[in-house]
């Protein structure tokens, strides 16, 4: 694919020069952080750093750790870096676990962050001539709007469709011959398989692009969403601490997102000791806004666990890239003294054919651990015969023990028995009381 | 000749048997035989219905995982060893049986056997070479 950038300037920018960018943009960042922020500036009093002490972005470890419960803490204003009346807009995380996090943004916060989404739309190939669907939520949640912004930059007919109401997302879809569709990836496949219960052919449907992040997913869901839709799949990661989605993206060659580093420096740290971990370590990814007017977070911790590599990439882009996170620092299970992250589960089921809906079910019994896995039986495997079915649990337990390390007992339940990814699944329940 | 039998995977919760009969009572259907095989975690019903195309259409509207499966109907008589004397002829032809249930004739002096083998067509016709008649869908529906 011929290669189109929104600010090819920034996009390829040497890695000298780039550097050079974010120290002096850094510099001034803290700066302004430290002058109106009392939270992070005691923060920083209480390490012994101030803003002196920082004068490129090679000084960036001096800074102390931001954490999601800071920004419970500061709830609703603690972190806000400017006066209300030169906000123009606020989001908000779901705040599944306790007090919500809101974010400020001002208008240049809002340029930035739609400044970002559009290099991501022009990665994939997007232009004035494209019609951009956009399906993810419209509101507090920061995917509609994120995606609507870089959409209108990029000069697309943008549909704002927001998510759900799946019937009518596939009449503009069609009607309109939307080339580009912006919504979670779970998503994405429930409008795949909507499409071909209706009769729709990859062939047949419009689109060429999808931008699909959110949520984590796997390269096995990838190839099945680019299968069902006859798309190329993007990812695109955010999140609503930094500003939402576009934080990184994903260009033609598909093997990790490009962060746009003009504006969020990215860590890799060991998510025990906070030390900062060479490039291409894997560790917990922590990001650093650096030219935020309103919200600008410095070294906030994402808790996702992640690789950073500034291989040369094929599109000509120079901004470091981001591998697909793989699970989330809290996320983890640890069982039978083994590391589990659920993704490693939903990989094993895409493989073997079956829904990647499942739920763990941690227990420990007599002292020993129990590690138990539920998985949706399907149309196509369903057989009459009681050791057919048993078979398969036994050789999905097989695969798993392969990907996991460790052996688990799998049960395969009815259909549609475990709640869906709609609001947020609770994929794992740990009945263990260790205390 | 092969009948057709319903398999709907169920879960080992409770209620979940009555709600599939209930469904197939509400909507006219009769059952003319009915056997579970259960594990630690699941179970499968098998079922023969007057109309297993419209009880198939009911289950998977409700929601329920359902399979059609060929089986061999055979009929027996109601007399000590009539039931071994087919089997042995399956056996002795190599034919392996996968499950089997019975079921009494309301009126004749006869029991039916439906059995799940690999290959219908070879089993139906040993059984037949051996005297044995099959049922059809005809004698089903005179149940």
């Amino acid at each position: 694919m011929a290669q189109n950038y929104y600010q090819k300037e920034i996009e390829t920018m040497p890695i000298e020069e780039m550097k050079k960018l974010q120290s002096e943009k850094l510099v001034k960042q803290v700066k302004h952080v430290y002058e109106n922020v009392p939270y992070y500036k005691s923060l920083m009093d209480e390490k012994g750093v101030t803003p002196d002490d920082i004068k490129s972005i090679d000084d960036l470890h001096k800074l102390p750790f931001l954490t999601k419960a800071d920004l419970r803490d500061a709830y609703p204003y603690g972190l806000l870096a400017k006066p209300l009346e030169d906000c123009v807009r606020l989001h908000s995380t779901s705040g599944t676990t306790g007090r919500r996090v809101v974010a400020f943004y001002t208008q240049h916060d809002v340029d930035l962050w739609d400044d970002c989404c559009a290099r991501a739309i022009v990665a994939v190939g997007g232009s004035k001539k494209d019609v951009c669907q956009v399906a993810y939520g419209y509101g507090l949640f920061t995917g509609g709007f994120g995606l609507n912004g870089g959409a209108h930059k990029v000069g697309c007919l943008t549909l704002p469709m927001s998510s759900g109401n799946t019937e009518r997302q596939i009449q503009f879809m069609t009607d309109l011959q939307a080339t580009i569709l912006c919504c979670t990836p779970s998503y994405a496949a429930y409008i795949g398989e909507a499409l071909k219960e209706q009769g729709y052919k990859p062939e047949d449907i419009p689109l060429k692009a999808g931008i699909f992040g959110a949520e984590p997913w796997t390269e096995e869901m990838r190839q099945s969403i680019q299968d069902t839709l006859g798309i190329k799949a993007y990812d695109i990661y955010g999140l609503t601490e930094s500003t939402g989605p576009g934080v990184a993206f994903e260009c033609s060659e598909q093997t990790g997102m490009h962060v746009n580093e003009d504006h969020f420096f990215a860590e890799i740290i060991d998510p025990d000791t906070g030390e900062v971990l060479p490039e291409g370590s894997k560790g917990e990814l922590v990001f650093t806004s650096l030219d935020k007017e309103a919200f600008p977070l410095l070294r906030y911790r994402t808790r996702d666990i992640c690789v950073l590599s500034r291989e040369k990439c094929s599109c000509g882009r120079t901004l470091i890239k981001m591998a697909k996170p793989m699970g989330r620092t809290d996320d983890m299970l640890i069982i039978r003294g083994v590391n589990v992250f659920p993704s490693q589960i939903e990989t094993v089921l895409l493989k073997e054919g079956y829904e990647p809906n499942y739920q763990i079910v941690v227990d420990r019994v007599n002292n020993n651990d129990t590690f138990e896995v539920n998985v949706e039986m399907t149309a196509d495997k369903f057989t009459d015969k009681v050791s057919d079915i048993l078979a398969m649990e036994k050789s999905l337990a097989g695969a798993m023990k392969i990907m996991l390390g460790i052996n688990p007992t799998v049960h395969l339940v009815a259909p549609k028995s475990i709640a869906r990814s709609e609001g947020k699944a609770v994929r794992v329940i740990d009945k263990r009381k260790l205390v | 000749m092969a009948i057709k039998q319903l398999t709907v995977f169920v879960e080992n919760k409770q209620g979940t048997v009555v709600s599939i009969t209930d469904t197939l009572a509400k909507n006219n259907i009769n059952l003319r035989a009915l056997s579970i095989a259960e594990t630690q975690d699941f179970g499968i019903l098998r079922l023969i219905v007057n109309d297993e195309a419209a009880a198939e259409k009911i289950l998977s509207e409700t929601g329920y995982l359902i399979k059609m499966t060929d089986v061999v109907g055979v009929k027996i008589g109601d007399a000590p060893g009539k039931l071994t004397a087919a089997l042995k002829v399956l056996d002795e032809n190599d034919i392996n049986v996968d499950y089997l249930y019975a079921f009494m004739a309301r009126t004749e002096k006869h029991a039916y056997v439906v059995l799940r083998v690999e290959d219908n067509c070879k089993a139906e016709g040993i059984l037949e070479d051996a005297g044995f008649h099959l049922i059809t869908k005809e004698d089903i529906d005179k149940i």
